[in-house]
């Protein structure tokens, strides 16, 4: 059978999401990743030609909130998670790049 | 290699930009946090606004029908649309994944006119969440030499709209006549506050090169930290030297995102196209599908005001003038103002005249009544061009009737008979000059005709209208 995503593939995957796989869980999530794919590819058998895409479980739409003003943290309460704090703002380490 | 403007000319510059803008919601876009610029850092945020596990987003209603008027002004067709997380990992976004839309934005197709009537389209706009605010300490403040940043999630969450312009722009003068545009809609809507020394309105400019007359798009760099439309000039105008330089010199243009350094007046670059994120999107499952009905978008629609376009056009309809000529007086918003002095008989050139030129620091007391019956006097002969603009001073300052400030400054119209001695003897006591000026080329006419209006005008310390003083000259040099 073919190999729905190889170990690079895996292995790019999981840079992207920051974690820092050994090369037995790399071996470990390639097969467990391809058994997911292989899961999904025996949907894609199916004919769903007069089916419309959802992309949600349930039948809703426009659920919405009135914009109107509520609770808020205290800063305290926020820096307090932070992992370092400098003037009132969570310190991270120096970033190359930009989003 | 240095450029010069001429191997310029053999180029053409090619920019596409995406304008994002806040929404102007009292509340984030799927928490009810405060959306406000200002404050202490860190003094708007919720578990939403956080990212902390277990929190859910609920959409804000009142940013959906902000970026359906976005979606309505841009003549854009609004339609079903789908959140889709963008996922990237950076201490922007403590969630590692942007809510944003995908391949469903809720406005597709739109356009958006220039002041010249040039159409620009717009490709999407579409709704997403603003990140945390990031400032970079030491190395002067730039990503590469910062030492560490500091993060403020104050703006995290704040509803966006991105509005993704197609590539129809040509220089920096049209990037910068959208933004203009642009942003005269967003604030004319009540769409956005449309501030961008506050960074409510941001803009990313994708530039590329082609030779002049070819039709294939280079490749393009996108250019980031644009915080002015004066930057946004510049950095085209660098950026594009830059690729035609590298072009020039046997090589290829690299895609690339690129850094906008203001100081150094010049771009960086920040990653390249192997380096560019991968965002790995897909339909976020906390959201349902926004489908606004057709009764809502037609609410909105009804509620829109009139348009910068709208509004260009309509004035010019009433001149009788071309859309781009009255773009500065829509821009100054006094475009109200002067069809209100047309209804009062104003003479239409002398009201396009006057509110470009001598009105540019607003019409403070002057009625639209008055300024009518000026352009009148004016036209009448009462009152010459240059008196005309005295009396329109006093009158922005002091209001009044502009018969009476007329007045009270001496300028009283001289009768034609009386200037027309005036004329004669002034003719009689130059006559070689009248000569030549009767038989002169059309050089020599000119000349002397400056000659003679300038005399006459001494002569009658400047009561006399130039234009009627011409008249008389030319019928006496037909005689």
């Amino acid at each position: 059978m073919v190999q729905r995503i190889s170990r690079e593939e895996v292995a790019h995957v999981a840079r992207l999401a920051q974690l820092a796989l050994s090369e037995d869980e790399l071996d470990a999530f390639t097969s467990q990743l391809a058994a997911v794919l292989d899961h999904a590819a025996d949907l894609e058998a199916l004919n769903v030609d007069d089916v419309e895409p959802s992309t949600h479980p349930f039948p809703l739409k426009n659920v919405l909130r009135i914009d109107d003003p509520g609770e808020v943290f205290a800063i305290e309460e926020v820096i307090e998670v932070a992992p370092e704090v400098e003037e009132g703002q969570f310190r991270v380490p120096r970033i190359l790049g930009e989003s | 290699m240095a450029l010069n403007s001429l191997e310029m000319n053999d180029w053409e510059t090619v920019i596409g930009l995406e304008v994002h803008a806040e929404l102007a919601t009292k509340t984030k876009m799927f928490s009810s946090a405060l959306n406000s610029f200002g404050g202490e850092p860190n003094c708007n945020t919720d578990p939403v606004s956080l990212g902390l596990p277990g929190s859910l987003p609920v959409l804000n209603e009142k940013a959906v029908e902000l970026a359906i008027r976005v979606g309505l002004a841009l003549n854009c067709e609004v339609q079903k649309s789908v959140f889709a997380r963008k996922n990237y990992f950076y201490p922007d976004m403590p969630k590692a994944y942007q809510i944003s839309q995908f391949d469903l934005p809720i406005n597709k197709e739109g356009w958006l006119e220039l002041p010249d009537g040039r159409r620009i389209g717009i490709e999407r706009a579409h709704l997403e969440e603003d990140t945390g605010k990031i400032t970079h300490v030491g190395g002067g403040g730039r990503i590469h030499e910062a030492s560490y940043s500091l993060i403020d999630y104050n703006r995290s969450g704040v509803p966006l709209i991105e509005i993704v312009g197609a590539p129809d722009l040509r220089g920096p003068d049209d990037a910068r006549e959208y933004v203009s545009e642009l942003r005269s809609i967003l604030v004319a809507i009540g769409a956005s506050d449309g501030k961008m020394e506050e960074g409510s309105l941001r803009v990313d400019c994708n530039v590329s090169v082609r030779r002049s007359e070819t039709e294939e798009l280079g490749t393009r760099c996108e250019i980031k930290n644009i915080n002015s439309l004066r930057s946004l000039g510049r950095a085209i105008e660098y950026e594009a030297k830059r690729q035609i330089e590298i072009i020039e010199s046997g090589q290829e243009i690299e895609q690339q995102t690129r850094h906008w350094d203001e100081a150094e007046g010049r771009t960086h670059k920040l990653r390249s196209k192997e380096e560019a994120f991968d965002y790995r999107y897909f339909p976020e499952p906390d959201l349902v599908p926004v489908e606004p009905s057709e009764e809502w978008v037609k609410e909105i629609a009804d509620s829109l005001p009139s348009l910068p376009r709208d509004r260009r056009h309509l004035l010019a309809e009433a001149i009788e003038v071309e859309p781009s000529e009255t773009s500065l007086i829509v821009q100054r918003d006094l475009d109200t103002f002067a069809l209100q002095a047309i209804s009062f008989n104003a003479d239409k050139n002398r009201v396009l005249v006057h509110l470009e030129n001598n009105l540019a620091d607003g019409i403070g007391e002057l009625t639209p009544e008055a300024f009518a019956s000026l352009t009148v006097m004016e036209m009448n002969g009462e009152l010459t061009a240059t008196q005309a603009k005295t009396v329109l001073a006093d009158l922005v300052e002091l209001g009044g009737d502009p018969q009476e400030v007329a007045k009270s400054h001496g300028f009283e119209s001289m009768d034609n008979s009386e200037l027309e001695e005036v004329v004669d003897r002034i003719i009689s006591e130059n006559s070689d000059d009248w000569l030549s000026f009767i038989n002169g080329d059309e050089t020599e006419r000119k000349k002397k005709s400056g000659f003679f209006v300038g005399l006459i005008m001494k002569e009658t310390s400047g009561q006399a209208d130039g234009k009627i003083v011409n008249q008389i000259l030319s019928a006496k040099a037909k005689n």
